[in-house]
Order: C-alpha cells, then sequence, then structure tokens
C-alpha cells in the first residue's frame, strides 16, 4: 500500500511533456492547477473546473483526460501531455496546423483542450454513441467526430472548422481513419 | 487569411487574464452572498484567518468610500442584499486552494427578507424606464394601431417569452493586479475594452486615469459579459492594496452566473394586422423585463421592429421590474436577439394566418426608409438575401415549398423549415490610432480588444491595404490601455470604429513618411442622416421526433448583407459562430429562476446547455457583396452579432413547418413538445 | 476543499482496513472531486481504490462476464465482448458523459455517483440528502422541477440516479460484489440503489467502508437489446429519461422475454417489473407494449414541470420495443 504519510501535501514526480518534474503538492491541487500554477504551462485552461466544459483536456497515460477533475496526488508517476508539448519541436502537430489554416478557433481558450481532445480522440478505436454496428470499427465520419468531440464545448462556435480541421487529419485522402 | 495569433493560440502560448507570470501573487477567492434578499448583520472572519496561508480577508461592509456609485463595483459599501450571490467578501491566501477553503470558512449572517426575483407580465411594480439600451426611446408610436388592427383581414396576437441566458464565455472572468512603490497599478484583465476598463477601474478606486494600465492582449470570449468592468478586477486591486503582493482573482463557472451580468427574460406581445395580399396594417410590440434592485439596464427588446418592415401604424413599448436579480447587461446582439426572435416568429405565424410564403411576406413589406424615423437607409438588401437564401437553401425547390405542418416524414422523425430576417444596427465609436515604420515594417497601436473576433489580423489586413504592403509587413498591437484609446469590441462596432481609425493613422503615416496618428472623433461626429444596419436571412431544417420531442437542426443557411467584408474566413467563422450560439438559444439555452429560493439555479456548464459539438450538423453562411457609399472609409457594418439575431426564429417556425406545434417560449424542449401548455 | 491525508490501496482488504468516518474511496474523481470542490463532499482522508481492485474484464463459467471495479468506462464500452454480447450496456455507456470523462470514471465510481440535482449541489439549499432533516428545496412550489424524479420519489427527496450504465446493469440483473469489514457480498441490481423513502442520505444499501470490487453479468439476455436515451442536447449531457430494453419474441410473434430499465425517472435505476410481466405471453405488438408501458407508470407521481416524462417513458418503452421487435 502506498502511503502518503498522512499528510495533507505529498511529494508527486509526473512526466510532462517528456520532463520528469518532481514537486511537492497540497492534495488538494488537481493537474490542472499544477500545470498552470505551479509548473508554467498555462496552455491547458481552467474553463469550468468540475468536468463539464473540456477546456482542461490533456494527455494522461496517452488518454484523453480532464485535468480539473484529476488529482496531481492520485496521479504520481503519470505520463501527462499537454498542448505544449503536441508538436515535437519543430513546427507544428498536424492538428495544430490544420486548426490554424480552417480557422477553427476565435478566442482560443477551448483550443488547447480541443486539440488534445482530438490528439486522443484519433487514438481510440471503438464505437461511440452515434455508431450502429457496435461490432466494428466505425469509419471516422464527420458525424462520429461531432459526437467524439462533444465533451469539448466552444461558445465561438467554431465546431463546422473544428470538425473540418480534424477530418483532414483523420482521413487526409479521405476514407477510414 | 489565417488568424496572426494562430500560432500562439494554438500551441498554448497564448496567455490570458489569469495566467501572467507575475512574481509573489497571491489568490483571491470571492465569498458570495446566500440569501437573495435582506442585510448582512455579520462577517466573521476568525475561522477563515486562522486557516493555513490565509493573508487577509475583504469584506462586510467598509466605509472605504469609492469613486463610484455603481453598487456592482462599489465593494463592500453597503450591508443590503439585492441578490443570492451578491458579493460580501474575498479571501486571499498563498494558494488557491487555501484561498477557496478560507473563502468557505467566512461566517456570513444575514436578516433576510422577502425576495421576488420572477418576472411576470402583471407585476405590480412594472415602469417605465427613461430610456432603453444604449440610448434609445422607451415607446415609440406613429399612426393609429387599433385602427390598422381592426381593419386587417389577418391579424395575429401572440405573445413570446424568452429565458434568463447567460454569455457563457469559455473564459472565466479573471484578473491580476498589482501595484507598483508610486501607487501605479497595472491589471491584467480579461475586457472587450482596455481604454473603458482602465477608466472605469480608475474613477472607482478613486484614481487618476494615468495611474491605471489595464494590459488584456488575449480575451477568451466576451460575448458582452466583458464589456464592462466586472468586479474581479475590482476585488483584486482591492486585495493588492491590502496586502502589498499582487492578486489573482478568477471567478468560478458558478460566481460567473450572479457576477458578470445576463441577458433579462423578456415577455412579448406582438400584435400584427395585415392586409389580404400581406400587406402590413399595423405591428405593435410590447415589452416586459426586469432589472436589478439597484441597478437599472433595459434592453432593447423592441427596437428592431422600429426598422424591420413597412407599416402605416406601429407601437412598440418596453417596461421593467426591479427584483432581487443581478444586473442584466449585454449578451449578444441585446435588444435584437430576443427582439427578432419574437417578431420573426410573429411574422411566420402572420404568413400561416395569410396563406402565404414567409419570404414573400417579408419582401413584400420592405420598407424604403426606416420606419419609425423616416431615415433612409443607407443601404438594404434584406430582399435580396432573402432571394439568394431562398435559392441555395431550396427553399422552392420541388415545385414550391409545401406550407402544410406536420407532413413531412424521414424515418422517425418529422421534417420542416423554416426562414427569419436578421438585423444589427451598424454603428461606429471615435477611436485613435498610430502607425509607425519600423525595422523595415509597419507597427498599428491602438486599444482596440481582439476576443475571438480576428480584429487583431482583419485591422492588419485594413492597414496593409492602405499602406499598400503586405500584411505580413505589418504588425498590430492592440490589448492595452497604454496604447492609443480605443472603444470597446461590442455592439459590432469594433471593425469599423477601430478600422476607420487605422486607415487614417496609415494615410497619416503615408503622408508623413515615419508616422501617423488618428481621432476619428470629428469624422464620427458626423455619421448621421442615413439608418444604418445589417441585414440577413436565415434559413433552417430540423427533425423533430413526435415521440421523443427531440430536435435536431441538420440544415442552417444564413445569407448576410453587412457592407465590405474584411477578410472571408474571419466573417464566415462569426457569421457561423453566431448561428451557432442561436442554436443554442433556440433548442436548450435558460438559467432557471427557483421562485420560492428567490434566485438563479442550476448554474454551472452541466445544467446551462450551451450546443456541444454533436448539436451542429451544416450550417453555412454566405454574404453579399454590397456597397454602400454612406457608411465610412472602409465600409464594414459589423457582423459578430447579426448571425445570432435570426436563427432561433428560423429554427422555432421550422419546428412549427415540422409538427404542427407552435412553441412560443424558448428554449424549444422535448418537455415542451411533449407537454404543450 | 477541505484538506485531506491521501492513500493508494493495493487491494480490497488494505482499502477497507483505511476506512473510517470521515474518509471516501477514490475512483477516477469524476465525481467525487467534483463533489468536493462543491463543498457537498468533505472527507479529510482519501483512500484511492484505482488499483485496489481489477481493472480486467474476464469470462465467468456459464456465458458469464465478470467486470473489475476498476476498469474505466470507456474500456468497459470497448471490450469486444461487452459489444457483441451486451450491446445494451456498450450503449449506456457510451452515451454517458463524455470521452474525457469515460476515459477516467471507473465502474465502480459509476455505479456511487450522486444525484446532479442542482439543490443537492449546492451547499447553501436546504437538502434531506446532505443534511438529514434539513428540508427539500425541490419540494418547495416554485422550485427548478423539470429534471426530478416521477416514480418512487418520497416528501423527503425528489432527485433522480444519473448514471446511464446502472440502468443497462439493472436490465440486466447484474450482481455487485461488495468487500467490507465484515466480509464479502453479493448484492443483485437493482437492489443496490435505494428509493429515498425516509432516508435520502443513503443513496445505496452498503455499509460506511464497503468497496465495490466487481460486477458480474449473467449470461445475456436472449434476443435482441439496446439502450436509448434523450436528453436536451444531442451530447454531453444526463438523461431526461432513458430506457435499457432486451425483448426476445418467439417463432409465433409472441414476447418470450423482456427486460426493462427506466433512467432518469427516480431516485435509482428502475427496474420496469409491471411492464415486464404485462408483455410476456403477449403479440409483440404496439397495443401489448403500449398496455405494458401503462402498467407500469399507473404509479407515476410527476411534480409541476415533470409530467412530460410520464409520457416520455411510454413512448420510449412502446417504440424502443417496437424497433426490437423489427
Amino acid at each position: 500500500m502506498l502511503v502518503m504519510e498522512n499528510t495533507e501535501v505529498s511529494q508527486v514526480t509526473v512526466i510532462v511533456n517528456g520532463e520528469r518534474r518532481a514537486v511537492e503538492v497540497d492534495n488538494r491541487t488537481s493537474v490542472l492547477d499544477l500545470l498552470r500554477e505551479r509548473l508554467g504551462l498555462t496552455g491547458s485552461k481552467k474553463g469550468c473546473d468540475h468536468g463539464q466544459c473540456g477546456a482542461c483536456t490533456v494527455l494522461i497515460d496517452g488518454r484523453r483526460a480532464n485535468s480539473c477533475l484529476a488529482l496531481a496526488v492520485a496521479h504520481d508517476g503519470a505520463d501527462i501531455k499537454t498542448v505544449e508539448g503536441l508538436a515535437d519541436g519543430t513546427g507544428l502537430h498536424p492538428l495544430q496546423e490544420a486548426f490554424v489554416r480552417h480557422d477553427a478557433f476565435q478566442c482560443g481558450y477551448c483550443t488547447p483542450g480541443q486539440l488534445c481532445s482530438a490528439a486522443g480522440m484519433l487514438a481510440e478505436a471503438g464505437p461511440s454513441a452515434v455508431t450502429e454496428d457496435l461490432t466494428a470499427d466505425p469509419l471516422l465520419t464527420p458525424g462520429e467526430i461531432h459526437e467524439r468531440m462533444s465533451g469539448n464545448l466552444c461558445r465561438c462556435g467554431a465546431y463546422v472548422n473544428i470538425v473540418k480541421a480534424i477530418m483532414t487529419v483523420a482521413a487526409p485522402g479521405g476514407g477510414p481513419a | 487569411m489565417t488568424r496572426v495569433e494562430g500560432p500562439e493560440k494554438v500551441t498554448g502560448a497564448a496567455k490570458y487574464a489569469f495566467e501572467y507570470p507575475v512574481p509573489d501573487a497571491v489568490y483571491g477567492c470571492p465569498v458570495l452572498a446566500a440569501v437573495s434578499s435582506g442585510r448582512l448583520r455579520s462577517f466573521d472572519t476568525a475561522d477563515a484567518l486562522a486557516m493555513p496561508g490565509v493573508l487577509a480577508v475583504l469584506g462586510g461592509v467598509t466605509t472605504r468610500p469609492f469613486g463610484t456609485e455603481n453598487f456592482e463595483l462599489a465593494l463592500f459599501t453597503s450591508d443590503e442584499i439585492t441578490y443570492r450571490g451578491q458579493l460580501v467578501g474575498l479571501a486571499v491566501a498563498d494558494t488557491l486552494e487555501n484561498a477557496r477553503a478560507a473563502a468557505a470558512s467566512v461566517r456570513v449572517g444575514y436578516e433576510p427578507a422577502p425576495h421576488d426575483a420572477v418576472l411576470r407580465a402583471d407585476h405590480p411594480g412594472l415602469y417605465r424606464p427613461e430610456k432603453i439600451n444604449p440610448a434609445l426611446p422607451t415607446d415609440t408610436g406613429y399612426g393609429d394601431v387599433a385602427a390598422g388592427l381592426a381593419a386587417a383581414a389577418a391579424r395575429v396576437d401572440v405573445t413570446y417569452t424568452t429565458p434568463v441566458q447567460h454569455n457563457n464565455p469559455m473564459e472565466p472572468h479573471a484578473a491580476i493586479a498589482a501595484w507598483d512603490e508610486a501607487g501605479a497599478l497595472t491589471v491584467w484583465d480579461s475586457t472587450q475594452g482596455p481604454s473603458a476598463d482602465r477608466d472605469t477601474i480608475a474613477a472607482t478606486l478613486g484614481l487618476p486615469p494615468e495611474q491605471v494600465r489595464v494590459i488584456s492582449p488575449h480575451v477568451g470570449g466576451g460575448f458582452g459579459s466583458k464589456g464592462t468592468t466586472r468586479p474581479h478586477a475590482i476585488l483584486a486591486a482591492l486585495a493588492a492594496r491590502e496586502t502589498g503582493r499582487p492578486v489573482k482573482v478568477a471567478l468560478t463557472r458558478q460566481q460567473m452566473f450572479m457576477l458578470t451580468g445576463h441577458r433579462t427574460p423578456t415577455i412579448q406581445r406582438l400584435e400584427l394586422g395585415a392586409t389580404a395580399d400581406g400587406r402590413l396594417t399595423a405591428v405593435a410590440h410590447d415589452v416586459i423585463e426586469h432589472t436589478a434592485l439597484r441597478t437599472e439596464f433595459a434592453e432593447q427588446t423592441a427596437a428592431c421592429t422600429r426598422m424591420m418592415y413597412g407599416t402605416p401604424a406601429m407601437r412598440t413599448t418596453h417596461r421593467l421590474v426591479r427584483l432581487n436579480v443581478p444586473a442584466p447587461s449585454w449578451m449578444r446582439a441585446p435588444g435584437e436577439t430576443p427582439g427578432m426572435y419574437a417578431l420573426e416568429s410573429a411574422m411566420d405565424e402572420l404568413a400561416a394566418a395569410l396563406g402565404m410564403d414567409p419570404v414573400e411576406l417579408r419582401v413584400r413589406n420592405d420598407p424604403d426608409a426606416e420606419p419609425d424615423s423616416g431615415l433612409p437607409f443607407s443601404s438594404r438588401n434584406l430582399v435580396a438575401c432573402l432571394r439568394q437564401g431562398a435559392d441555395r437553401f431550396g427553399w422552392h425547390a420541388g415545385g414550391g415549398r409545401d406550407p402544410r405542418p406536420g407532413v413531412r416524414k424521414r424515418g422517425r422523425w418529422l421534417a420542416g423549415t423554416g426562414v427569419a430576417a436578421s438585423t444589427y444596427p451598424a454603428r461606429r465609436r471615435p477611436s485613435t490610432a498610430t502607425a509607425d515604420a519600423l525595422d523595415g515594417g509597419f507597427v498599428v497601436r491602438i486599444a482596440a480588444a481582439d476576443i475571438g473576433t480576428g480584429a487583431r489580423t482583419a485591422l492588419g489586413r485594413i492597414a496593409a491595404s492602405v499602406l499598400d504592403v503586405a500584411p505580413a509587413r505589418v504588425r498590430v498591437e492592440l490589448g492595452d490601455s497604454a496604447l492609443p484609446a480605443a472603444p470597446l469590441a461590442g455592439g459590432s462596432m469594433g471593425t469599423a470604429s477601430w478600422g476607420s481609425a487605422v486607415a487614417v493613422a496609415c494615410e497619416a503615416l503615408l503622408k508623413d513618411g515615419s508616422h501617423g496618428r488618428a481621432d476619428t472623433a470629428d469624422d464620427v461626429a458626423q455619421d448621421s442622416g442615413f439608418a444604418r444596419h445589417s441585414f440577413g436571412a436565415q434559413f433552417a431544417e430540423v427533425l423533430v421526433d413526435p415521440l421523443t420531442g427531440e430536435v435536431r437542426v441538420p440544415r442552417l443557411l444564413g445569407v448576410f448583407a453587412a457592407g465590405r467584408i474584411i477578410d472571408p474566413q474571419l466573417a464566415r467563422s462569426q457569421f457561423i459562430g453566431g448561428m451557432t450560439m442561436g442554436l443554442g438559444m433556440a433548442l436548450m439555452e435558460a438559467t432557471a429562476v427557483d421562485a420560492a429560493a428567490g434566485c438563479f439555479v442550476g448554474l454551472d456548464l452541466a445544467q446551462y446547455h450551451v450546443a456541444t459539438c454533436a448539436d451542429v450538423q451544416d450550417i453555412e453562411a454566405f454574404w453579399i457583396d454590397e456597397q454602400d457609399a454612406h457608411l465610412w472609409p472602409g465600409d464594414g457594418k459589423g457582423i459578430g452579432e447579426i448571425g445570432i439575431t435570426g436563427t432561433a426564429a428560423a429554427i422555432g417556425n421550422a419546428v412549427y413547418h415540422a409538427t404542427g406545434h407552435r412553441v412560443r417560449d424558448l428554449p424549444i424542449t422535448p418537455a415542451k413538445l411533449l407537454h404543450p401548455g | 476543499m477541505r484538506a485531506f491525508s491521501y492513500v493508494r490501496a493495493g487491494s480490497p482488504a488494505e482499502a477497507v482496513s483505511q476506512y473510517r468516518p470521515g474518509a471516501a474511496y477514490l475512483g477516477g474523481g469524476t465525481n467525487l472531486v467534483d463533489l468536493m470542490r462543491l463543498g457537498v463532499a468533505a472527507p479529510d482522508h482519501i483512500v484511492d481504490v484505482t488499483r485496489a481492485t481489477s481493472d480486467t474484464i474476464t469470462e465467468g463459467g456459464d456465458g458469464e462476464l465478470r467486470v473489475g471495479a476498476g476498469v474505466r468506462n470507456s474500456d468497459l464500452a470497448n471490450h469486444p465482448a461487452v459489444r457483441e454480447r451486451y450491446p445494451m450496456l456498450a450503449r449506456a455507456v457510451l452515451t454517458g458523459a463524455s470521452g474525457q470523462i469515460r476515459n477516467m470514471a471507473t465502474v465502480g465510481g459509476n455505479l456511487l455517483q450522486r444525484t446532479r440535482c442542482p439543490y443537492f449541489q449546492d451547499v447553501t439549499m436546504a437538502c434531506n440528502k446532505r443534511t438529514p432533516g434539513s428540508g427539500c428545496q425541490a419540494a418547495e412550489p416554485g422550485a427548478e422541477t423539470g429534471n426530478m424524479a416521477i416514480l418512487g420519489h418520497s416528501p423527503s427527496c425528489v432527485a433522480t440516479h444519473p448514471s446511464d450504465m446502472a440502468v443497462a446493469l439493472t436490465a440486466l440483473g447484474a450482481r455487485v460484489l461488495v468487500a467490507g469489514p465484515d466480509g464479502e457480498r453479493r448484492v443483485e441490481m437493482p437492489g443496490l440503489h435505494r428509493l429515498p423513502e425516509g432516508r435520502p442520505d443513503l443513496d445505496t444499501v452498503l455499509d460506511p467502508g464497503e468497496l465495490i470490487t466487481a460486477i458480474e453479468l449473467p449470461s445475456p439476455p436472449p434476443g435482441r437489446s439496446t439502450y436509448r436515451k434523450v436528453r436536451e442536447r444531442a451530447s454531453f449531457a444526463f438523461a431526461l429519461v432513458s430506457l435499457a430494453a432486451a425483448l426476445d419474441i418467439g417463432g409465433d410473434g409472441q414476447v418470450r422475454d423482456c427486460r426493462l430499465a427506466l433512467g432518469g425517472v427516480a431516485h435509482a435505476p428502475w427496474r420496469a417489473h409491471a411492464a415486464e410481466r404485462a408483455v410476456l405471453g403477449l403479440p409483440a405488438s404496439r397495443e401489448t407494449f403500449t398496455g405494458a408501458a401503462d402498467e407500469e407508470l399507473r404509479a407515476a407521481r410527476p411534480l409541476p414541470g415533470t409530467e412530460y416524462k410520464v409520457t416520455l417513458a411510454r413512448n420510449l418503452i412502446v417504440s424502443v420495443l417496437e424497433e426490437l421487435s423489427r
């Protein structure tokens, strides 16, 4: 059993965008606030702090998650990728490029979450709530993308372009993802 | 053209108000009133002050004077509680977690009083405000409405209601405030207007404007809620002064529902009369709305009726009642949004009563001059929008549109189409700007705000066009009150106001060689003599499941006439964004008012439903190449708001066409379709 | 949020040994952290159970499936055996929440998530579930009751259970395996969740310290099955009313087996026993299904503003059973 010394703060090590970060955290600190307030990574956004908007979406151990609901202390050892880490150092990730080219954002506040969510989503095989045949992995049609991205609210209403941008990355020549 | 700040936004490099690395900053968490009406009796900070990391607790009632009478900003000077959620304190601590815990530990005692938060058409407290937002006459009228209605071959007398709606930009209102040793205040704020924000903050704190600087280069949406200074900025400044440390304050999503404005609910009675061949004989639009106890805001809901359709007789009125609610304020296209919903729905009902095509009805009543004022339109192309829109949409496809409701089935769904006009005033405000040649390129400076509209990019294009260089050679600096003063991003006036100043500054630079400055105050003072509005026609196709009441919108189309479009990609995004918000308004957005508790309830994004990606299918926007010799250099009419104004009516009209059921109370939810009345 | 100490348990026994009054078990955090930030939950000790129970899905005997309580919602919905043999369950999970939340939420936590009643979530409002005896703000005339219960509510509580997964598990008759200070036991659904009666503060029959370790899915019901959820927007919203349904029809066109469970209508997922009984042996027809729905909804007592749910529940039962009989 892992006991964090029964105090209200804990030593936590996370790997953020490939870099090992060891910090002492208040147990109440979310991964989101750890990133934004302690590690200087303000790319991930706080929109609601209750898992209802998706602006805080990051990849935790490769899967998209709402970092506002993830306690840092419960993610000791986790591999976290944020929008700042999507590109591999030089240039932009294809999703980032597609978002710029297709004007898939306006105010930009939901955008990091949209990007991390899209990156996570593209790696998720399997059906969604709109998939007719559960037994086969579906084609990533616009309808599938609309549903899969519904955990990311955009008040500026950039959805039409967001889906277009994701489609160009998911199926650059058309066809299954 | 792609947005110039695009790379910053997609990499997470663009910083928003709460995110600036101000050294030594601490955190403030607000304390809100838990009763809807009454007096503050006690404010016990002992427990909170004893908690870890707490530096201070502000609040209760203080005698600190404020340079403002604004009830929302003169914080902690009154023991009067006028709405649930009113600010009563702020806990300041070294971490967010400690500040939140401290705020929850402040013990506030109240003497509750009876409350009233419910708008009713027969409320005894209804009164006539002296004017309506922004400075329009409350009531207008001409001709004999009663006679016109009596003489009509077809008459419609209907009441439409819209609920409390909240702007809910994705970025919560937030600010960081820091004082320097000389007493100068810097506020990194999330605002639609750095100059105005600076002026208001300075006035509120009793400082000369030069002593305050507001920095706001990136704003995560506003939709009106960040158009006036909000209390989080004052809280941060007060706390920073008290503690001697920079203080960061961000409102929670829940707090935003109570402290950042909302759109008033409306009760709107529309009476329309027409001859048998569809010419209006009378139009009456009577509006009932609410305002806060201590702050008056009267939404100009019937203002659109004054300019939309020709009629020999018209009446528009607005009545308010003061309730125990937070102060309503601007929300995207104030006035036109609820007003056009009611007017364009009533016109649809009139078309049905006449057995006339709803597009034709509008064409038939297109006026030559602005009905209420008699002013000539600087340009008006509603008819072209309707015709082109109808063509593109396939409105008359299949040998003509079958107007019969409730007869089209598509699998388990009933299908229908609807049309509505949209409109928004085109105005501009005075602005200043400078342009400088620098390092082989050019820098334009203006305290404008880019809240997602693409202003940075549009202004760069305008400058480049005047300077006759490639846009990449122009850098635009905005979002800072230290830059040349400029009006807010709001009222769809941004591009016109700033664009004309930027153009003049660039022209001056061309003459001078290295520097140019503009002040458009004199120019703007001469904008008169015409009625300036943008217009649009919106079409919706809906599917309704009669067994569940679910509504889906497979197609939304808008064709707009908004003067010269600066950048097609940015414009299309604005129109579609407005239409997306309109879809939410039509089908799902409402903040519930609890009559027993006397307050708004359901204060989060799981209960206040905005459109998700799955709600949006095919939305497309087009525009007409509109020339207008009477606008201003640049000829743009502003496009940030018109997209929302026609959408809800188009969808509601389509729902009627699909089902035969007319829902006159937004949002059109399954509950209302399954249980009419 | 109240400050708390944190431990991570490696087994049910460790978890249970760490439990004490004021402690809470943490799964994916998608409900508990939300409630803690609202001030509704205020544990001073958190026992992380994400690694205390199995996170795998294994075949039991007799066509049964065993799902560890630590399995994430998205993994449950995506598992081939679930997709092929329990489509009702896969669809129910896929309609819940968002992709991000489904990745984080555990099966155990999903079962125990708490109501989303606005008055429960607001600590400044009277709520018998949060504070027994303090009253129910939702019961006041003029309260916002558009999404409250129509069945099984009591004067002390009118809230509904928000989980889609639980509705499907109820229709399937899943068994919940529980470990506690007094040993292990099985609770068959719908028996896990309570109706409010006079104790709305008790969502389930679990005793303090009891930990869900797994669920057992009996072999799938015969025939075809599905899950249908009606909500106010196309995605990422709780149900107004939902229905988990399975229908098996014989060669003679008569109903051989039927499972029905409703969501969004009560404090617990609602197994529609009366409707199930009412269709057995009768022709699979609209008339039969309508009669069954009426039978089940006879006991409905909608609050003002919730009458539509009776219509919606009836329509769902009829239309979904019709769909399953085509």
